[in-house]
């Protein structure tokens, strides 16, 4: 168990937090005009890297925020944390 | 004539066995039941001008840091987020609270909804209180780290709880009813490794 640095609450218990998946996945510009192949990926396909990782999580225990980390999946240490989402207000 | 409903503490059929329990402990635990309040939850950007709409209507300042809480007149004002306060009130009702609110942060974008019913309040007071909650709960409890002021959701065994500190030995919990029952067995448990006549642990 390790602690996760939330942005508005500090670190926290990884216990607290949910994954949310890979950062960075736009939502498609005109999703009527995807073929189904094209919709699939966008809603299955995800990378799998070995080293940083840019990835959603949500401090469900806490603040209730998401936020956007990047976490090394070789070591599962957290490089770098995002500000939350939708939100400029960071303390 | 319809039968008028009274609100109830959702850890009624808990009183007797935690006024014992307290009575055992003195001074070193005592676990109590808090008082209904009216609650809402407020969300409102801190940049709108609509935090200092909501102040005027609560009758003080809503907390600026994250994880803190203020008093307000008859209640509490605790920062739950970037955007998003809870606000409770001993004095008015759960429907006026939410009203009142919520017009003030409705002409700013915001709004604040009812949750009276959402929590409830047990307190946990003696000298080794922070120590019982500690049995359960990650953060750093001691006063130099959650000092009178500060207040923090966090998990306490598997429940989510808000945590408030009043002071070293007083600190108020606040969890959803159907939680409540748990976290009491939790702490009635814990409280067990606590003999009244231990003295005080020296925190650094
Ligand atoms: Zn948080």
């Amino acid at each position: 168990m390790q602690l996760i640095a939330c942005p508005w609450c500090g670190p926290r218990e990884e216990l607290e937090f949910s994954y949310g998946g890979q950062a960075h996945v736009a939502y498609p510009a005109d999703p009527a005009g995807l073929t189904d192949e094209q919709w699939a990926r966008y809603v299955f396909f995800r990378d799998n890297p070995k080293g940083p990782f840019a990835e959603r999580w949500a401090h469900s225990a806490g603040c209730r925020r998401w936020f956007t980390a990047v976490r090394d999946t070789r070591t599962h240490q957290f490089v770098s944390v995002g500000p939350l989402a939708g939100s400029e207000a960071t303390p | 004539m319809a039968e008028t409903l009274t609100a109830r503490h959702p850890l009624e059929g808990h009183r007797d066995q935690l006024e014992a329990l307290s009575a055992a402990l003195a001074p070193t635990l005592a676990l109590e039941l808090g008082e209904l309040v009216a609650a809402v939850d407020l969300r409102v950007d801190p940049g709108s001008g609509g935090a200092d709409a909501v102040e005027q209507v609560v009758g003080g300042p809503l907390p600026a840091r994250p994880d803190t809480w203020t008093a307000l007149p008859a209640g509490q004002a605790l920062r739950l987020g970037p955007d998003e306060w809870l606000l409770t009130s001993a004095a008015a009702r759960p429907e006026d609270w939410e009203f009142a609110v919520d017009e003030a942060a409705t002409a700013h974008g915001g709004m604040a909804v009812d949750v009276s019913a959402q929590r409830t309040v047990l307190w946990v007071r003696g000298s080794a209180a922070r120590e019982l909650l500690s049995t359960g709960c990650a953060l750093d409890l001691r006063p130099r780290s959650f000092p009178s002021g500060r207040c923090a959701q966090t998990l306490l065994g598997q429940a989510a709880v808000l945590l408030v500190a009043h002071g070293e030995d007083d600190l108020q919990l606040v969890v959803r009813p159907s939680f409540a029952g748990y976290v009491v067995d939790l702490l009635v448990d814990a409280a067990r490794e606590f003999p009244p006549s231990r003295h005080r642990k020296e925190t650094p």
